[in-house]
């Protein structure tokens, strides 16, 4: 492992964090579900079909926005959010890292308890 | 879908001998890289220093869980905190378990990882794949990447 690629990859550990907690829930998967299909959506559609307020629509976007998962665009005087696949990437990447990590260690392991 | 880091490695050696370099301090710190202050006891934390060359700055610090003879070795960490600048106690920590099992060859060894914070159930990520047929490419590597065949 390269010290730089570790150290970019500790940088992000606390943002995904945020990713992993914004997605451990309905309401927001929901959301993020009606988003991913790439249209940018205003709160008015966003809260079509959904038993919330408006306020707490906005409340749960806010949280997929500090996790990178909305970007809030402004149409005139409309705001719109749309959906933002970065963050998903970050997971994956952390995962494989840590994932790597253990592949290595097992195989020192294995050299260690079968010399 | 899971938030679980899955392992299984054959080993050519007794489960006794495995045992001993998992639950040994020092043995484990030969194969691990990390220099520990002392044996691991249940419930308590273990401190030590990372040796791997490059990271010798890096501490380790991890709270053992459990350590049931021959069958089970337990600890909460918080994987590769590596930043010394960075407070990652705040962070829910994630789980580590070494199962042993005695197969013909030796021993199998079960590593898992997990605790990843909260990823979405499997119940909540096929609802959610039903809802939107246009769901991408990108939820399907990173289910591949963390989802477990059971």
């Amino acid at each position: 492992m390269s010290h730089k690629r570790l150290s970019r990859i500790a940088a992000k550990r606390r943002p995904r964090a945020l990713v992993f907690a914004a997605l451990g829930d309905g309401t927001r998967l929901a959301l993020v579900a009606k988003l991913c299909g790439g249209e940018p959506h205003s709160i008015s559609q966003l809260t079509e079909g959904s038993k919330l307020t408006r306020q707490a629509i906005t409340k749960h976007l806010r949280v997929l926005e500090r996790a990178g998962f909305v970007r809030c665009v402004h149409a005139g005087r409309e705001s719109r959010y749309e959906f933002d696949p970065e963050p998903i990437e970050g997971i994956k990447e952390y995962l494989d890292f840590v994932s790597a990590q253990w592949d290595q260690a097992l195989a020192r392991l294995k050299s260690f308890v079968e010399e | 879908m899971s938030n679980v880091i899955e392992k299984r490695i054959e080993l050519k050696a007794p489960v006794s001998r495995v045992w001993r370099a998992l639950t040994d301090y020092r043995e484990f710190g030969e194969w691990f890289r990390v220099k520990l202050d002392g044996p691991f006891v249940p419930g308590q934390v273990s401190h030590g220093q990372i040796t791997y060359p490059g990271y010798e700055h890096v501490k380790w610090e991890a709270v053992v869980q459990k350590l049931e003879p021959e069958r089970l070795f337990s600890f909460t960490w918080h994987p590769y905190a590596v930043d010394p600048k960075m407070d990652y106690s705040k962070e829910t920590p994630t789980l580590v378990e070494f199962r042993l099992e005695k197969i013909a060859s030796g021993t199998l060894l079960l590593l898992t990882e997990s605790g990843f914070d909260k990823i979405p159930s499997d119940r909540r990520l096929e609802a959610f794949r039903m809802n939107d047929g246009g769901w991408t490419q990108q939820m399907k590597n990173i289910e591949k990447h963390v989802a477990q065949t059971p």
